[in-house]
């Protein structure tokens, strides 16, 4: 047995994650209500985090559009499957939901991201404070009522509905990273005009990651409308969901692909946390912590793992070496 | 009906001195430090509940708080720029990079600042208004501290040309804008001026939030609109020209009373629509140069 083989992550990881995946799989046969509640919200943060990472990670362009995306898949549900009367079976109501985000991402994307960064980001960040207002007066013109309720389902249903997106987000972001088409994003993200140079066609690559991304935010944003069962416009259309999964994202390091992971539950367990004993103070800390790492840390904790772990690696490696060399000596 | 029009352009053209006011800071803040500052909105609510509270605290009128305020946000806005920000500059491998870190440095700084006035000042929005009686101009009643706020913007405003454009420090503030590299070669302490244009944009902001607050009050939440309105005002004008933000804001200004008149609520989308067929048609601005 080679010690080198314990850090290298070929045969070991697979194995961890799908035994991770059957672990969350069967944990409503016996969590109670509370943790399964707890786990929803942290794969909630999660799938956000992944896909706000998906796209802004590689590509540098910063979006803070994220809470639009999630807002109108919260609404779809609102909308299409309403307590008492739902329109269209609740996986159908799932994928539309999917496919309005996909569609105004896109919308979005090819009409900013040809732009310069700068202002993309601020197309962004006024996405929410100027689409509220038309709602919500349409939702009072048209429905004469502030907000509207969701059939209601099983708890272990929203769960499971959470799990496998987050299991499609993973596999997804996996398989971009690996890929060329990966590769043709790190590219825009570190020199735009000579990835356009060496061929790749870059506004059209960072659209269709931006509205891939805007799926996953509009599919989550679906089931959690499932779980609250009343929405209105202020609580599905809130910044927050704009602000949460970059400083995830941000803080977990966004060079690796558990980066955004393991800052949205590190992050997901602070917010459950400080709700419960500083409610006031939570965003304040927050925001702290975000500039801290953005001073102190750009890389996140990805990158601190990382280098411990070629520490880690250059230290066995040096090991291993001198066992050899002993062996030679003895021969 | 004259009545009613000259209401609209003179209470248009009030609001609009206050947007011009807010997007020169930004502008500045932006073209000259390369900042785009998502916090800026929340500076000009910061120094409306601070104008608040000292006068509720002490009796300070917000005339005098005005400076008072201008003063310690101008300091603040310098020390971020030389602690933060400097770092943050001297750290990042391009100025696209720089760019990136910055404006997520100051969406911390967003929510770092609305959380501490939440603290601070919990509870409902603050309508305190100041000067509110009406006197006759030309025929149109018009509120004094409308007045007040667009002579006091008009002032500044003309200040804050005349300082960039006729003394050393303006031609040393243009310099570091245009050529960061080359100003530092001419003599130019590119670090003070970054951080100096900074500290202004922000003392800009917290004079728009006091003159905003004596004619309107003010709200914890109102920081986000307005950086948002900053945004639409210096796209309109060209992103980093100063009097594109001062004509920009002035024109914003009248359009918003308008929308005032007959559709209030539909205020942001329509500057969101502005920015949009801005940014689609022309992204350089009516003022800024190809």
């Amino acid at each position: 047995m080679n010690l080198a083989t314990l850090t290298s992550k070929k045969s070991l990881v697979p194995a961890v994650l799908v035994l991770l995946v059957i672990l969350l799989a069967t944990v409503p046969l016996y969590a109670s209500l509370g943790t399964i509640t707890l786990l929803i919200s942290f794969l909630m943060y999660i799938i956000l985090a992944v896909s706000w990472a998906m796209f802004s990670g590689p590509t540098g362009y910063i979006s803070l559009a994220s809470a639009a995306f999630f807002g109108i898949g919260v609404y779809t549900p609102a909308l299409l499957y309403a307590e008492g009367a739902p329109l269209l079976p609740l996986p159908v109501v799932i994928i539309i939901a999917g496919l309005v985000a996909l569609c105004c991402a896109l919308v979005i994307g090819a009409a900013t991201l040809r732009l310069r960064g700068i202002f993309f980001t601020m197309f962004t960040f006024g996405l929410i404070g100027a689409s509220t207002p038309i709602i919500q007066y349409f939702e009072f013109e048209t429905h004469g009522a502030r907000g509207r309720y969701i059939q209601s389902m099983g708890i272990d249903n929203v769960y499971y509905l959470m799990l496998i997106t987050f299991v499609a987000v993973m596999a997804i972001v996996y398989l971009l990273r690996r890929s060329r088409y990966g590769l043709a994003l790190q590219g825009i993200g570190q020199n735009e005009e000579a990835a356009a140079h060496m061929g790749v066609d870059t506004t059209r690559m960072k659209v269709i990651t931006f509205g891939i991304s805007g799926i996953f935010m509009g599919i989550t944003g679906a089931i959690m409308a499932l779980s609250w069962k009343y929405v209105d416009p202020s609580t599905a259309f809130n910044l927050n969901y704009s602000f949460l999964p970059l400083l995830m994202a941000l803080v977990g390091g966004m060079g690796q692909l558990y980066g955004p992971v393991i800052g949205a539950l590190g992050f997901a367990y602070l917010r459950y946390t400080l709700l419960s004993n500083a409610a006031r103070y939570y965003m304040l800390i927050f925001g702290i912590i975000m500039i801290v790492f953005i001073l102190f840390l750009p890389g996140g904790l990805a990158s601190l793992i990382e280098k411990g772990r070629n520490r880690l690696r250059e230290v066995i490696a040096r090991l291993v070496k001198g066992g050899e060399a002993g062996q030679h000596a003895n021969t | 009906m004259t009545g009613t029009i000259l209401g609209i352009i003179f209470n248009g053209l009030m609001i609009g001195g206050i947007y011009a006011l807010i997007a020169m800071g930004f502008t500045l803040q932006y073209g000259v430090a390369r900042v785009l500052n998502l916090a800026h909105g929340e500076f000009i609510m910061f120094a409306a509940f601070s104008s608040l509270a000292l006068n509720r605290l002490f009796g300070i009128s917000p005339l005098l708080s005005v400076v008072i305020v201008a003063l310690g946000l101008f300091i603040v806005g310098f020390a971020l720029h030389s602690t933060m920000f400097r770092r943050l500059l001297k750290s990042s491998p391009s100025p696209a990079a720089f760019e990136g870190s910055s404006l997520l440095a100051a969406f911390g700084l967003l929510y770092i600042i609305q959380s501490t006035a939440k603290v601070i000042w919990p509870g409902l929005p603050a309508w305190k208004t100041f000067l509110d009686f009406p006197i006759n101009i030309f025929g149109v009643q018009i509120l004094a501290n409308k007045v007040v706020a667009l002579s006091f913007a008009l002032v500044i405003a003309l200040a804050f040309y005349l300082l960039l454009a006729r003394t050393r420090m303006g031609k040393a503030i243009r310099a570091a804008a245009q050529d960061r590299a080359t100003a530092g070669l001419m003599g130019i302490n590119v670090d003070s001026m970054l951080a100096l244009c900074f500290g202004l944009g922000i003392a800009l902001a917290g004079i728009a939030g006091i003159l905003y607050s004596i004619c309107y009050g003010a709200s914890t939440d109102m920081g986000m609109n307005n950086t948002f309105i900053a945004m639409a005002v210096v796209v309109l004008g060209g992103l980093g020209s100063v009097p594109g933000a001062f004509i920009g804001g002035l024109m914003l200004g009248v359009f918003s009373e308008i929308l005032r008149q007959y559709a209030p609520i539909f205020a942001m989308p329509a500057f969101y629509f502005i920015f949009l067929i801005m940014v689609l048609a022309r992204p350089t601005g009516i003022m800024g140069k190809k």
